[in-house]
């Protein structure tokens, strides 16, 4: 199953849920174009619920990185949301997990942007 | 399990990636390892699968990944090979690193070595061939070959 992505607006933070496989080729494109299209659009608070995302692979974390950094970059803040087991295991060995600021409830994510 | 040797020659697209993962995964669970394991053997392979593709080959339609899976009794021993130009694993930097761990790409086989037993890099006259090792050591494992 490819990535596919639903984006939708909660006071003024922008959550896209994705869902599917974000790996080499389509998913981590996908990931990619988005998020600079939101950013393009002057989207600067971003959360990433990942709830429904089934596998990620290296290319899919290097995509999530250069999400973050590409937010952070143009002085915004991106965030995540809902990690499975699968994602949360993968960002803990990669060191990643302290990187992110991590959310398991929508409504405290939401709140939690500045 | 019984010793058996299986091997593929695939193009080097992003559907070989996907085949060498999928066999991997069916293969693994054959083998008897439990769900966590057998994902964690097909990420790897996956990941070696993708360092063959777009770093060795260059998706070059004249170059080959092979992908060879042994079922040892033991362990399930996967080596995949490329035809590019080898790859030099003490230039590839430790990704958990600070000044790396913002960095997009680099992770492949810091992830293959986390997921495997034992992760070999073999440079050839051309090409890398990476040989990954999964022990069949668990308890799930054993109970499973037991009750065959």
């Amino acid at each position: 199953m490819s990535m596919k992505s639903m984006t939708r607006q909660v006071n003024g933070i922008t959550i896209v849920d994705l869902s599917g496989r974000i790996t080499l080729g389509e998913g981590s494109v996908v990931l990619r174009d988005m998020v600079r299209d939101l950013v393009t659009k002057g989207q600067r608070k971003i959360l990433l619920n990942l709830g429904d995302v089934t596998y990620i692979d290296s290319s899919g974390i290097g995509e999530l990185v250069s999400a973050f950094t590409t937010v952070r970059n143009q002085g915004g803040e991106l965030k995540l949301l809902n990690l499975t087991k699968k994602v949360h295991d993968l960002l803990q060995i990669t060191k990643l997990y302290t990187v992110f600021d991590v959310k398991d409830d929508e409504a405290t994510a939401v709140a939690a942007f500045k | 399990m019984t010793a058996k040797r299986v091997s593929y020659t695939l193009d080097s697209s992003l559907q070989s990636v996907n085949t060498a993962e999928e066999t991997a995964q069916l293969l693994a669970a054959k083998a008897g390892f439990d769900e966590d394991n057998c994902l964690r053997i097909s990420m790897a392979v996956r990941e070696a699968a993708v360092n063959a593709v777009l770093h060795g080959n260059a998706y070059d339609p004249n170059k080959k990944m092979t992908v060879a899976f042994e079922n040892t009794g033991q362990a399930l021993v996967i080596t995949v090979t490329d035809e590019g130009r080898g790859l030099d694993v003490s230039k590839v930097p430790d990704p958990t690193t600070p000044e790396n761990l913002l960095k997009q790409s680099g992770r492949g086989i810091f992830l293959m070595r986390s997921f495997m037993d034992e992760v070999r890099i073999r440079l050839l006259a051309p090409g890398t061939e990476v040989t990954m090792v999964k022990n069949v050591s668990g308890p799930a494992e054993l109970h499973k070959e037991a009750s065959k």
